[in-house]
Parts: structure tokens; sequence; C-alpha cells
């Protein structure tokens, strides 16, 4: 196996209780790309980070070149041995030019001219990879647009200096390109490979693996599951390596709505189309299609009521929870209550034991696993801190609940219970908009919208809301 | 017009402004001597304000800079004096404890503010230890250096042209300042680059004290004795100049020649009052006024910009 | 009883109150318990004026990273001087005089916020400039003759009852209000969220500009409370009377325990801080240490502090 360009065996990475890596066995031959696939959380991203030499493993092996790694793999060590990787958040310094940027990654570029040989080599990767770029390397990164960043960032993973470049890993390259810069992109990958580079890409997009990879490795739960030749794989089999096989029963029927049923919230997205999204009194709305493609703005838009006709009081659940949703030094009632604390007064003052109790009811309610509710929020696992969140929001006086992709990186276990209560409180008259990245969280849904580009471009009933159906309005426009 | 450029030519212009309308108030002001005598201590507080800038570079920020100066100063006109090997041993030494504090503030996580809060009482310790009262005496060597008489273009001018390019060429153009720079905007980036935080931190504040030492230094060449207290406003307008220069307090963004010409015209804003006439009372108010303008305009530019 | 000790231990303010009794007992020990109580009232009295500012500087800090009032020092001389110049020496005018100087106080606080909000100053620029503005004004406003307090403040201010400043009592009482409007009210809970999270309080429903505003308006009105006492304290407005203030406040609020990084106030570690702060240079004074020996000291701790504080902070 000395073509082998990397190679993992066994590779473990806990971070604290959660396993996120529980034994990865992979190897890269020179000159092929692999495609990586596997649901959010599946371990993919942690794995690019220890490949990369961010994150150390707690345990296994790992060679590159067919030499074993023995000394401390670190960032820097990756860098020298010829590895780089274009992350989902951009790795450039928005604060510095395009050529300043390529700088960052090439220490051979210094001495007198670098800004130049930087400038050379940084336009002629753009001219391969993305003819007609239109991308100066002059461009300071914070005024180029997200697209454009993206293309900087991928150009510079494929410059080389005096270094050898040995692997580039692609984590979701394509997000926020354009059909006619993803195909540019996919392309050279076939040129690039067949240079004898070798290529990693993670994508969501199952077209552009099952088109662009030599071989498909499938993760899940922190594994791998299956491995194959590209084309030995199909999309069918492919969804199906994935897991999605675990599908829970469809709810049978959508709710039947009177005509006489309030509309509570009306709004038409600020960045364009003329479909506006309505919700009833007592719907769960879902809202999908590709990730990042105007559904949280969507959902921000109705919460700040701006071009949006609300009526009712609204509560929003977070799915990034650190940057959204909890407050790390507060204990998990506090987390809980706050939301309520207007509701809570007694005489201007906070009723403490009235506050208290409402905590405790939402414990039990929501089956936070903690002995107390004064503990603070970070003793609890990732899935009870979201479901503390959904104690804030249905513990609140809000008609209507605002669901920002709530399930990321939550077990299975209390999806379910979630979703049992998300339908009990719907039954009772409480409206959910429910962003969500996972198809199979549709079927909870009673109609959906599927966002394209920041616009509605479709409208889909509970009986449409298949993987095949939304997928299929999801790229609407570029099936051509 | 374009924005971007309009707000990077803001400094200059603000400069300008106040330049053009000293010489309207007080037309003698347009000759070598007047300008001279009025720049003269634009000098140091140019120096201060490229240590301060250094150190924004990085998204922290220095309390301290001001007592330290003070600090120098007391040095320069006592040990220096006396025995220039162990003067020079000791400033030294201040700039070590500068890379110290960088690397401190940066391996704890530590909140610049107060670490460099806690710091400036140090060295005003310190300097009030060397120094009870102001006194001593500036070296020769330093007085003719601050007293130097350049023809055609002053003095201080040159001075402050000299240093704007040396830290434009250091920081803006140079490979090396792309990492510092690069740290303040992205540091995540960096690190997965394999650049060491640590070392760019201690680079960086070493960098601010050793600018403090050649601003406390050339403070007492023109002062010509040490005081501890002499350099107490510097903090301020050391912070003041790389704001007023176009800089940033986080996402390292920073100008070196517009921080110098920040300090000029937060120095010439002192005289330029002294010759409106305005009443000594509102001269501290006319300066926060002037900081206020400067960075209501630029708001309204910035605000385009985001607009467009 | 186990259990309180237990409980004790983890609340920050408990090491700021332990440092001040230990330097306290040193220094009685020094000069054989000469002056005990003697030093204690005088601490009290001088500490409370750095407890009231400290109490607003406290509460911005706690409204999240880059938070911070430089304007303190300008509002406590400008408030001083409107108090002396309305009162101008009657008794008779000593409510005017202190609404007016809490008025004008008040204002500070809204322009701040204006700045900060409107033109979107960092606080830490927008404050420093409008102190220059404020100081000028109060230059320019109290010009000249030196007013002496009307006989009923500058008595309130220097009373005693047991032995207790009749000002301590009044800050102890304003400082239990404060540490009840955090735990509370909607605002103190308002605050405490922005300071962790100024989205996630958004998002949760809280009002963050409003209670922003709220905070430096309260943190002026602070000011001006100290300027006012100040100056019957000390026989008059004096226009550096609030220099030493700055670092006093924002080194309080450190070694008090509350997080430099917001979210987490703490009202008791206020009082221990500055009553620390306070014993210290009497027992550096006692010693016969020199003002500069007593500069570096209050410096190291301060870092000192920041870095044993800094570590369990990592978030």
């Amino acid at each position: 196996m000395s073509s082998d360009s990397i190679r993992l065996d066994g590779v473990e990475k806990s971070f604290g209780a959660v396993r996120a890596l529980a034994g990865v066995d992979l190897h890269v031959a020179a000159g092929e790309c692999l495609g990586l696939v596997g649901h959010n959380g599946a371990g993919k991203s942690t794995l690019m980070h220890v490949l990369s030499g961010n994150l150390t493993p707690s345990a296994g092996e790992l060679s590159v070149g067919g030499a074993k790694i023995t000394g401390n793999w670190t960032a820097a060590a990756a860098q020298a041995s010829g590895i780089r990787c274009v992350f989902q958040e951009l790795s450039l310094c928005p604060n510095l030019s395009v050529a300043e940027n390529v700088r960052i990654v090439h220490r051979s570029l210094k001495g007198l001219g670098w800004k130049k040989r930087a400038s050379d080599l940084i336009r002629a990767k753009l001219d391969e990879i993305f003819p007609g770029h239109g991308i100066s390397p002059e461009d300071e990164i914070a005024d180029l647009a997200i697209g454009k960043r993206q293309m900087a960032e991928i150009a510079r993973a494929f410059t080389v200096t005096d270094g050898p470049l040995r692997l580039v890993i692609l984590d979701e390259p394509t997000s926020s390109l354009d059909a006619v810069t993803a195909e540019q992109l996919l392309a050279y990958v076939k040129t690039e490979t067949a240079r004898g580079t070798s290529v990693i890409l993670i994508s969501h997009l199952l077209g552009e693996i099952l088109s662009t990879s030599d071989r498909i490795v499938v993760m899940k739960d922190g594994k791998t599951v299956a491995e194959r030749k590209a084309r030995d794989f199909s999309r069918n089999s492919l969804v199906a390596a994935m897991g999605s096989e675990a599908h829970e029963r469809r709810q049978a029927t959508a709710k039947i709505l009177g005509t006489d049923v309030p509309v509570l919230v009306k709004a038409r997205p600020k960045t364009g189309g003329s479909t506006a999204l309505e919700a009833r009194k007592g719907e769960v709305i879902g809202l999908t299609g590709l990730a990042g493609h105007g559904q949280t703005r969507m959902l921000l838009q109705i919460y700040s009521r701006d071009h949006a006709d609300v009526k009712g009081a609204i509560s929003f659940i977070a799915g990034d929870r650190q940057s959204d949703g909890i407050f790390n030094l507060w204990s998990i009632g506090r987390n809980i209550t706050i939301r309520s604390l207007k509701a809570l007064r007694k005489g201007g003052l906070i009723d403490l034991a009235a506050e208290e109790k409402l905590a405790e009811d939402w414990k039990t309610r929501m089956a936070i696993r903690t002995p107390d509710v004064n503990n603070n929020i970070l003793t609890l696992s990732g899935g009870n801190q979201q479901k503390a969140l959904f104690a804030r929001a249905l513990g609140s006086d809000a008609a209507i609940i605002l669901m920002d992709d709530p399930m990321r990186g939550v077990d299975i276990g209390t999806k379910q219970e979630v979703y049992a209560m998300i339908r009990a409180q719907a039954d009772e008259g409480r409206t959910f908009i429910w962003y969500t990245t996972e198809i199979d969280e549709l079927s909870h849904c009673d109609r959906a919208y599927v966002f394209r580009n920041g616009e509605i471009t479709a409208s889909l009933g509970h009986d449409d809301l298949t993987e095949e159906k939304v997928l299929q309005a999801s790229f609407a426009e570029t099936a051509a | 017009m374009n924005r971007r450029l309009l707000r990077q030519a803001l400094p200059f212009i603000s400069l300008a402004v106040v330049l053009i309308a000293t010489f309207i108030v007080q037309p003698r002001t347009m000759s070598y001597f007047g300008l001279n005598l009025m720049l003269q201590y634009a000098v140091p507080i140019a120096l201060a304000t490229i240590a301060q800038m250094f150190i924004i570079t990085v998204n922290d920020l220095d309390l301290s800079i001001g007592p330290f100066v003070g600090l120098v100063s007391c040095i320069g006109a006592t040990l220096l004096l006396d025995n220039p090997a162990l003067g020079i041993g000791a400033l030294a030494v201040l700039i070590a404890a500068y890379g110290a504090v960088g690397a401190l503030v940066h391996l704890r996580n530590l909140p610049s503010i107060v670490v460099t809060l806690g710091l400036s009482f140090v060295w005003l310790g310190i300097a009030v230890l060397i120094l009870p009262s102001p006194g001593g005496k500036a070296p020769v060597w330093l007085k003719a250096i601050m007293s130097v008489q350049i023809p055609v273009v002053p003095f201080p001018i040159v001075a402050a042209v000299v240093i704007g390019v040396v830290v434009h060429l250091a920081l803006m153009m140079s490979s090396y300042g792309v990492i510092a720079r690069g740290a303040g905007g992205n540091p995540k980036a960096l690190t997965r680059a394999g650049w060491s935080m640590l070392r760019t931190k201690i680079i960086m504040y070493m960098l601010a004290g050793f600018f403090g030492v050649l601003s406390g230094l050339s403070l007492l060449g023109l002062t010509t004795a040490g005081d501890a207290h002499v350099a107490d406003r510097y903090t301020l307008y050391s912070i003041a100049g790389v704001i007023l220069g176009g800089g940033e307090f986080i996402g390292g963004r920073v100008s070196p020649m517009g921080a110098v010409v920040g300090a000029l015209t937060l120095a010439l804003a002192g005289s330029f009052l002294i010759f409106l006439k305005i009443s000594p009372d509102w001269q501290i108010g006319a300066q926060g006024a002037i900081l206020i303008i400067v960075l209501a305009l630029r708001a309204l530019v910035t605000y385009g910009e985001q607009k467009r | 009883m186990n259990q309180s000790f237990a409980y004790l231990k983890k609340q920050p303010w408990v090491w700021s109150f332990a440092a001040a009794l230990a330097v306290w007992l040193i220094t009685i020990a020094y000069t054989e318990g000469q002056g005990a109580t003697a030093i204690l009232t005088a601490a009290l009295s001088f500490a409370t004026f750095t407890i009231i500012v400290g109490l607003g500087q406290m509460m911005v800090i706690t409204t999240g990273p880059g938070n911070v009032d430089l304007s303190i020092p300008a509002t406590i001389t400008l408030s001083g001087v409107v108090a002396m110049k309305v009162m101008d020496e009657q008794t008779a005018m000593i409510i005017p005089g202190i609404v007016a100087a809490l008025g004008a106080a008040t204002l500070v606080g809204i322009f701040n916020y204006g700045l900060i909000r409107l033109l979107r100053i960092p606080p830490i620029i927008a404050t420093l400039s409008s102190s220059f503005l404020i100081l000028s004004t109060a230059i320019s406003y109290g010009r000249g003759i030196r007013i002496k307090p009307p006989l009923p403040l500058s008595d309130f201010a220097t009373a005693r009852i047991f032995g207790v400043p009749l000002s301590a009592i009044l800050v102890l009482v304003i400082s239990i209000g404060l540490a009840v409007v955090l735990k509370r009210t909607v605002y103190g809970r308002s605050v405490l969220a922005v300071g962790q999270n100024m989205r996630a309080a958004w998002l949760a429903g809280m009002n963050v500009d409003r209670t922003r505003f709220a905070t430096y308006v309260l943190s002026a009105f602070f000011s001006g409370i100290c300027g006012i006492v100040l100056s019957g304290f000390s026989g008059g407005a004096a226009l550096n009377m609030g220099e030493e203030f700055l670092l006093a406040s924002i080194a309080t609020v450190v070694i008090g325990g509350t997080s430099v990084a917001g979210g987490r106030a703490n009202v008791p570690g206020i009082w221990g801080a500055a009553l620390f702060m306070y014993l210290l240079v009497t027992m550096l004074n006692t010693f016969g240490a020199s003002a500069g020996v007593r500069l570096i000291l209050t410096g190291l701790m301060i870092i000192g502090v920041i870095v044993a504080a800094g570590g369990e902070e990592q978030r």
C-alpha cells in the first residue's frame, strides 16, 4: 500500500462524554478523489480536523505517504506534509487581501517581491479553476461576496510553492458557489487528481459526490459504515447506507383546518420572490431547501416583525445553542424562565417561588435529565440543553414558536420525545414554524415551504413531503 | 465616490482641515518656526500612538502606555544619563516585560484592558520610586536629536513621515506584517495555517514596548527633565490617534500612516484651539468634540458602505 | 455548618472580604491595636465613594465585553460643581441642587449611550470623548470661586451613627436595592443575560437596547450621587475631584469578583474590594511605604486577581 497518500487506523476522538470518532479506518490513494458522506454529526468534520492537525486524536494511528506519524501532529506539521483543508467556516482573514491570505499558508512567500509572487500565484490558480472569476489579488476579502471568498479559499488550497501538495480536503466546497462555478470546481478536481494529488470531497449533494469521486466512504455515528467504488453506488444505495432506512412511521394525515381558523403569520421574504409564507393557528409549518438559503433569515424577519404580519407573542428556539440559545453562566432553571419573567412578576418583582415552580414543571414535562434545576446549564448534555430551550419557549405565553433547525446534534431518543411534544402543543392551538435541515423531520409538519436563494420556490402539502419531492423542489432551477 | 477610499482619506482630510483652519486663524504659524513649534510634541505622541496600534492590531488595548512613557522619561533622565549601559539594559528589560505581558494575556486568555490597567499602576509606581518629583536631566544627545534643524521642512514633520513610512513598510508591506494583521483578523485561520499566536502576540507587545521607549526618550529630549506624570494623557491620545487614523478596535484593521496623521491632528488641535482663543475651559471639551465629529463622519461613511 | 462554609467558599466576594480583613488585622497588629476602629470608620467613609461608582461601573461592565464607562470621573466633577453652584451655600437650595446635579448626570448617561448606539462609537472611545466635553462643561460652569456646601449637606456627608458613617448606610441601602434589582427584576436579569450573550438575549425576548441604555444612565446617575456627597464630605467641589475614581471603579469591579467578560455581577464583592483597597493603602502607609511601592503593589494586586480569576473563565 505504498501508494497511500494518507492512512488512518482506528482513530478515535472524544469530547468529554461525546465520542465523535469511534475508531475510523480510512485511506486515500495518491491521485484519488474520495467522496465522504454522512448525516449531520456523523463525525466528518471532526475527522477532517484530525487530518489537518487541528485536533489531536485520542487514539489511533496516522500515516502520511507511507510513513507513520510519531511526533506531534499539529497544524504546522500537516501543512508541511502537504495537507490543505477548505473548511466550512472560511479560514480567510477578512481584513487582508487575497494575495496576503495566500502568504499566510505559504511560509516561503517572503522577502522582496513576495507580494507580486503571491499575486501571480493566486491569479494563475484562479484562472485555472474558475475562468472568468473576476477576482483581483488586491481585493480585500471583506469586500468580496461570499461566493467569491469561497472561490479564493479553494484556489488558495491548490496553490503550490516549495512544499508538496499531497491532499486537499474540500468540506462542502460548493455550498456558496453558483451552478457554473461549482461545475468548474468539480471539473478541476478531476484534472488535479489526474496530476497525482489526492482530494477528499465532503458534500451533502449526492449528485456531485457520485459524479466526481472515484470511491465513496459513508460515515455514521463516528465510524465508517460503507465503502465502495463510486460507480457501485447509486443515489438510493448511498442514501440507504447513510442510515435513513430507519424511517419512523410517518404521521398519517395532515391536520384538516376549517376556514375559520385565523392566520397568525403572513410574511414575504425580504430577500426576494413573490410567494409569501402563511401560518394558521395550530399549524406546524416546515421550512426546507438547501441549508443557508434564507430560511433562518425568514425566521428572524418574522421574529423582528419586519415586513411581517404577526398576530400573537413569539418565542424563538435556536439551533445553534452556543451562539443563539443558552446562557452559560446560568442554571437550568434560569435558562428556562428567562422568556417568562414578565409574567412571573408580582408587585414589580419576580416571584422566585413561582419561577422555581415553572422551571420544575417544564423540567418534568420535557423530561430534562437533571437532579436539580439549580444546576448550571452546562451540566446537561447537548440534547438536554436543547430540551431546556424548548421548555423556555413552550413554558412562555407565546402563541407562535419559531424553530431554527433545533435538532442539530440531538440524539434520536430526545428527538422522538420532542416531536411528540410539538404535535401535542400544536393540537392545543400553538403555531410552529420549523426550519429543518433533516428531510425526515418534515413528516411532522402539516405543510412546508422550500427556499432557494432567499426566495420561496415551492409550497408542499403534507403528502408531498418526501425526500424526492423536496430535493426536486430544492434543485428546481438547476435541474437543467 | 468610492467610500472605502473616502474612509481611508478621512484622517488626512481631517488633518488638512485643522491645519488650514490654524493657518487662517493665525497666519504666522505658516512658517518653518511656527510649524516646528506647533508640532514638536507630535513626535512622542505619534510614537506612542504607533505603540498602541501594535497592540490594537492583535485585538487588545494598552491602558498603560501613558505611565510607561512617563517611566521611560524618568529612566532616561537618571539611569541612562549616569550609566548609559545600565540605562539601555533597563529599557531592554522593560521591552521584555511588555513581551511577557503579551504572553500572559494570550496564555491565560485575559482581558488586556484589566491587565494593562494594573500595569499602569506598576509603571507609575516604579517611575515615582526613581523620581519622586520631576527632575533629572536629559542626555545631551537626546536633546540634540530632538532640536535638530533640518532645512526647509521642520523636523517634526520629517520625523512623523519617517515613522509612518517605516512602520507602514513593516506592518503593511512586509510578509511578516501580514501574519500580524491576520492574527487580528482571524486568529483561528492563523493557527490553522500553523502560525503561533503566542509568538505573534509577544512580538507585537514587544514592538509596542519598543515604540513606547522611543516615545519616552523623544519626549524627554523635548522636556529635558524626567517626570513620572508627564505622559499621563498619552494613553488617551494614543487610543484616540489610532481610531482617528482609521484603525478599528477589533479585526486587525489598522493604518500606520493614519495613526501618525491622527496623532498629528490631535497635537495640532491643541494649538489650534489656543489660537482660536477658545476659553481654556473648553479646550479639552473641544478635543472631545473633534473626536466625536470625526467618528460620526466615519460612522456615516461606513454606514453608506454597508448599505451599498 | 460545614455546608454553609462550603457555600461561602464558592462565593467570589468572600475573598475580597477575607483579604480586607487580613490587611486590617496585619495593620492593627503592627500598631498593636491602636486605632483599630478608627481605621475601620475611615475606611468605610472613604470606601463609600468608590463603592457607589464601582456599582455603576459593575453594571456597565456586566453588560458584556467592551462595555466600560470612562466618563465616571468627569460626571462626578460635573455633578459636584452643579450641586455646589445651584445650592450656593443656601440650605433651602439643597433639594433643587441635588435634583439639578442628578439631572445633569442623567443627561450624561443619555448622551453616552447616544454616542454608542447612534454613532456606533465603541463605548470606550464614546465615554472617553464625552468625558472631555463633560469636564469642560464643569470647568466652564463652575469657574472661579470655590463654593462651600450648605451646612446640612456637609453634616450629612460626615455624620456617623454609632461610628458608622451615614453615607455608608445610604450606599448600603443602594447596594441592597441593586442586589434585589439584579436578582428579581426583569431589567436586572436582562443585564445579566445581555452580558452573557447579546444575541441570545434578544432571541429570548429581552429588550437589549433599553437594557444597555438604562445601564449607562444608571452608571452616570451613581456618579452623580457620588459627586454630591463627595462635595459635601470634602467641603466643596473641585475640578480634579473625580480623577482617582476611574481606575478605582474598574479595579473594585475586577477584584470584587464581577466577570470582566460580562454576565456576572457581584454587589458584596464591590464592598470587599473597595474596603480592601483602602485598607491596603492604610497598611502600607502605616508601614511607611512610599507612594511608589503603594502603586506597584496595587497594580500587581489587580493583575494577580485577574490572573487567578481568568483561568476559570475560558468560555
